[in-house]
């Protein structure tokens, strides 16, 4: 496995830092994406691919269209146009159940736990395939119990390595932050993710479970998994990620190893600027223009948070 | 007691009708039980009706030809009262022999009306006179009709749809109380002109008042409350429901099943303006009602106030953090949302009756308004507000090949299936901004 | 005041005919509200469908009950189909409106003239109910003392809470399985349930058509019970008396709908009855000039509006229900 990581990262050496460069071995390839809200283009990606096997990190000022090329790719938002495929199947117009079972699974900024279910009833609904999601077979437990039970035992597994199983039958509402997103995490891994999609992991998180967030992130692509996140956290980028992709006004306008972009003065000045510390959750179009406006009238005045 | 029957159609017959010789000038109320029979000219609608003396009505008990009861003379009111023994079946027969020249029965000419009396005072039997068969009617004044009273309903429902769309904008709330609202301006009306004596003129603006404290008093007692505990929407669109089955309840305690009507303006006949045809108070209640929503769209567009309700309804959040008091925005949203709704029984007491469930009846047709111009949006709920009267008022005259799409017994389907239509193609309404929706 | 009558006219109610009616219904409202959190308004709907589905088939069509009773079910689940390809995908509000105005729609046409020679305009239809009373193996009456019951109404209460009790049974063998463990987490939160692979808008589809079909069940038992299938009867406010039936049992606990059926129409007939007596006779205990004897009808209503507001923002779990899991707090 680690010997994959190097190779893989290895790999990227050879990749030039330039928006939209190629990868040798790409999981996600996408072309001309472009969604629009109002007449505002929030994504308009002219190429994209992210490399299999390595940790990509997503970056960019507020409103850049991180989260929205998100929700494109995952099939929860419909562009205007564009092309993607996933391991070379077209995605385009595949639902967003469809895209997390052929292997494509993301998690959200605003962490999205089942509060009112307990922390292990969280973990088994995760798992795919299961008899006793049909309705027919539902009624009859003989017909499920088994599976139900191999599930629970890979999902106590998770929850031990995630450190949550003394949590295991809390109800998940009563979680902190930062396990909420362990919780996500570990209920992604239920599904056995190729590629795993996370929406800003370490937005508020207590700083004191950031390591160990850091750790369970990197043993993901140890694992064999391709990941791919949204943060603002630049120590985080800089710690784990192997390629760094930079977005504004949602366009790709830089890319290319940790090193060689936080080095790009220009990259920092003009989109990380006073903004690398906020980020709007759920795109549309009021926030979208509030946003814009907001920005035109100060530049230097931060815009709340909405959710 | 109204005689008129109310959906006279237009057919001029000729006035004035004079009164034949051996007309008695009044014939005395019959104090224990009767039957009383007015005979009224409704002219087609036109003008006032004039009642229609000197006609010979007889009464026999159980069929025509039977037991003979009584008979009498209309007088100058074109009334005859016959005292009846019991209760039981009674037939009226007309003597269309002794009618004014130039006065005929319409409705299909019939002379006998079967009574069953139940009552031991008055017994009333109707004939129609002077009411034209609605298919005698041309198609092009059917339809100019039907639009004329389309757009008079649609203003009726657009004032109710305004108040619902502001409160909704600003609150999140579907609120399904809001028909009772409407009752609520209806019966106001009624008490402040039938209990305190009042013109009808002067209880629409005491029940307009009334329905603004109303507004303010539900925001304090009730709304504003359960917002500040944050209470979920769901959960508060189930509290609405609860409270529209308390307050009609309420109205039906105090107020009674029956329908009434205002002391004024009740049977007006109608003028010919061009090829429209309409009464002094359907006019009034174009003209109200046309006021009014341009006050509030003005009010909305260039008030201080205005502005910050439409603020609110962008974007709640971040006008409170930009100083706006959001609190205060929304109670002056319920107080206006209120009264215009209120307005809105006002004209429909004064166009119809009063019943305690007139406003219950039209809730779901403000509903398919304002999600047709898309909720929330002021010009949306005005526009699909139209749209639902006309389609109420004119889908039931438009036939097909003879097929009726849309018959007149049934005619809110078709608004409602447009709302269903619209919820499926376009969620967000005709006016409305695209957003996010499910 | 004679509290024997009272007693008997409130358990009479609650364990009678009228609230297997309600329970049916609120049952099906469970699954649609309870564990999914669809905002079903338009129970009734389902329940004229299945009312009329067999009303018509026995009656107009001659069609052999147990046929219509086929057809009568079958007739839900394509009124659910076709109520929900389009609206599941609405917001939760939008989706009470589309259902509400549909529910209407239907108590329009069935009670219309126009369609008076299929659905029997606002009279509506009577005459397909021999078959179910064939059935009844009992030869008279039940006397319970506190109680009682005429022949017609122990077979009914027979079937009515054997159908209760059967719909129970699955409801809860459905609900502890993963599959009501889709739904609840989807009334929670659909964005998750996507994310990980599962068809929201099946789960949906399928929950519609389940709860569907009890209101379905609802109805027929409704229209058998009285022998006549009257459109009126199938009013938006039925709809709502049955939420207010759930939610006071407690929305998302498999016995929540039927105690709280029990419990309403115990509450209303006992109401009902009280005042009633209260008002009638030469020397009423409340004087005519304070309540008539009509107003005296009027005041359960009363009650039952503001029971349901107050129950609604102090104890929305009902009574069984666990504050920590119900659905009615989200946007």
């Amino acid at each position: 496995m680690a010997a994959d990581v190097s190779a893989a990262r290895a790999a990227l050496a050879g990749v030039p830092n330039e928006p939209g460069a190629s990868k040798p071995d790409p999981i996600v390839k996408g072309d001309n994406i472009v969604r629009t809200f109002g007449g505002l283009k929030a994504v308009d990606v002219e190429h994209l691919e992210i490399q299999r096997g390595v940790i990509t990190a997503l970056i960019g000022p507020n409103g850049a269209g991180k989260t929205t090329l998100f929700n494109l790719l995952t099939g929860f938002d419909e562009p205007d146009s564009g092309d993607w495929a996933f391991n070379g199947k077209k995605l385009s117009n595949v639902p967003a159940y469809k895209v997390a079972r052929l292997g494509m699974v993301r998690t959200f900024q605003l962490t999205k736990v089942l509060s009112k279910l307990t922390v292990i009833e969280n973990m088994r609904l995760g798992a795919t395939g299961q008899r006793g999601e049909k309705f027919w077979s539902a009624a009859f437990k003989s017909l499920w119990s088994a599976q139900e039970d191999a599930n629970t035992v890979r999902a106590d597994d998770l929850l031990a390595r995630f450190k949550l199983d003394a949590k295991r039958e809390d109800f998940a509402g009563s979680l902190s932050g930062g396990q909420r997103k362990l919780l996500e995490m570990a209920r992604a891994l239920m599904v056995d993710p190729e590629l795993i999609m996370l929406d800003e992991p370490m937005a508020g998180v207590n700083p004191a479970l950031k390591q160990s967030l850091l750790e369970h992130v990197k043993s993901l692509r140890d694992e064999g998994r391709t990941v791919l996140f949204v943060e603002h956290d630049m120590d985080m980028v800089r710690d784990i990620s192997d390629w760094v992709i930079v977005m504004a006004q949602g366009q790709i306008v830089a890319e290319g190893t940790p090193q060689a972009v936080m080095a790009d003065q220009a990259v920092i000045d003009a989109y990380l600027g006073a903004h690398h510390d906020t980020d709007i959750s759920e795109i549309d179009v009021e926030e979208l223009e509030t946003e814009a406006e907001a920005e035109l009238a100060a530049q230097s005045k931060e815009t709340p948070t909405h959710d | 007691m109204l005689l008129t029957p109310s959906s006279a159609m237009a057919q001029a017959t000729p006035t004035p009708t004079t009164p034949a010789a051996g007309t008695p000038a009044e014939n005395p109320l019959v104090d224990g039980q009767n039957i009383t029979v007015t005979l009224l000219d409704v002219k087609g609608g036109k003008g006032e009706p004039a009642p229609v003396p000197g006609v010979t009505l007889t009464v026999f008990k159980d069929k025509s030809g039977g037991e003979q009861i009584g008979t009498q003379v209309t007088d100058t009111k074109g009334r005859v009262s016959i005292p009846i023994p019991a209760n039981g079946v009674y037939v009226v027969t007309l003597d269309q022999d002794t009618l004014p020249e130039g006065v005929e029965l319409s409705g299909g000419a019939e002379n006998e009306k079967t009574i069953t009396a139940r009552i031991s005072g008055n017994n009333f039997a109707q004939f129609q006179i002077g009411a034209a068969v609605a298919e005698k009617v041309a198609f092009s004044e059917k339809l100019t009709n039907s639009v004329v009273s389309g757009l008079k309903f649609g203003l009726i429902i657009a004032l109710a749809a305004l108040g619902l769309s502001l409160i909704f904008g600003t609150t999140g709330l579907t609120n399904f109380a809001h028909g009772e609202l409407i009752t609520f301006g209806g019966i106001m009306t009624y008490v402040f002109n039938r209990g305190f004596g009042m013109s009808v003129i002067l209880a629409g603006v005491c029940a307009v008042i009334a329905g603004a404290i109303f507004g303010y008093a539900q925001d304090k007692i009730l709304w504003g409350p359960l917002r500040r505990r944050g209470t979920g929407l769901i959960a508060m669109m189930i509290v609405s429901i609860g409270f529209a089955l308390l307050l009609r309840s309420v109205f039906q305690y105090t107020f009674g099943g029956s329908t009434r009507t205002l002391s004024q303006y009740v049977a007006q006949g109608r003028d010919d303006y061009g090829p429209i045809s309409l009464s002094p108070k359907e006019i009034a209640i174009f003209v109200i009602a046309i006021v009014a929503i341009v006050i509030v769209c003005i009010a909305m567009m260039k008030t201080r106030l205005g502005k910050s309700m439409r603020a609110v309804s962008d974007n709640p959040d971040l006008s409170a953090s930009s100083g706006l008091r959001v609190d205060s925005v929304i109670t002056s949203v319920w107080v206006l949302g209120t009264a215009l709704t209120a307005l809105a029984g006002v004209l429909l007491a004064l166009n119809q009756q009063v019943n305690f469930q007139m406003g219950f009846k039209l809730l779901l047709l403000v509903f398919a308004g304002v999600t047709l111009g898309g909720l929330g949006t002021i010009w949306g709920a005005l526009a699909g507000s139209l749209i639902i009267g006309l389609l109420v008022e004119v889908a039931p005259v438009i036939s097909i090949g003879g097929y009726q799409p849309v018959p007149a017994s049934i005619k809110d389907v078709g608004a409602l299936v447009v709302l269903i239509l619209i919820l499926l193609v376009r969620p967000q309404g005709l006016l409305g901004r695209a957003q996010r929706i499910g | 005041m004679d509290f024997g009558t009272l007693i008997d006219a409130a358990l009479s109610s609650a364990l009678g005919p009228q609230a297997i009616v309600f329970a049916l219904a609120a049952i099906g409202l469970n699954v649609h509200f309870g564990y999914t959190g669809l905002l079903n308004f338009g129970q009734a709907g389902f329940m004229a469908v299945g009312a009329f589905g067999l009303a018509v088939s026995v009656t107009t069509w001659d069609l052999p009950f147990w046929v219509g009773i086929a057809i009568a079910l079958l007739a839900t689940v394509v009124l659910a189909i076709i109520l929900g390809v389009p609206t599941l995908r609405l917001r939760a509000d939008y989706l009470a409106i589309a259902t509400i105005a549909t529910s209407e729609i239907l108590r329009l046409i069935f009670g219309s003239v126009e369609a008076k020679e299929t659905f029997g305009g606002s009279n509506g239809l009577t005459g397909f109910s021999t078959t179910y009373k064939d059935l009844n193996p009992y030869n008279s009456g039940l006397d319970l003392g506190v109680v009682s019951f005429s022949r017609n109404d122990l077979w009914s209460i027979t079937v009515g809470w054997s159908l209760v009790a059967i719909s129970c049974l699955i409801v809860w063998s459905l609900m502890r399985s993963p599959w009501g463990r889709v739904l609840r987490s989807i009334r929670e939160d659909e964005d998750a349930v996507r994310s990980l692979g599962k068809n929201v808008f099946a789960y949906k589809m399928q929950a519609l058509i389940l709860g569907g079909v009890f209101g379905g069940i609802a109805g027929i038992f409704h229209v058998l019970k009285q022998a006549s299938a009257v459109p009126t009867d199938f009013n938006t406010t039925f709809t709502f008396y049955a939420y207010a039936a759930l939610l006071v049992g407690g929305a998302a606990r498999v016995l929540g709908p039927v105690v709280g059926s029990i419990l309403f129409w115990f509450i209303i007939a006992g109401l009902g009855s009280f005042f009633s007596q209260a008002t009638s006779g030469t020397d009423p205990l409340i004087p005519a000039s304070i309540m008539t004897d009509t107003q005296a009808s009027l005041v359960r209503f009363i009650v039952l509006g503001l029971g349901l507001m107050l129950l609604m923002i102090f104890r929305p779990q009902g009574i069984f229900g666990d504050r920590r899991e119900i659905a009615i707090d989200g946007r």
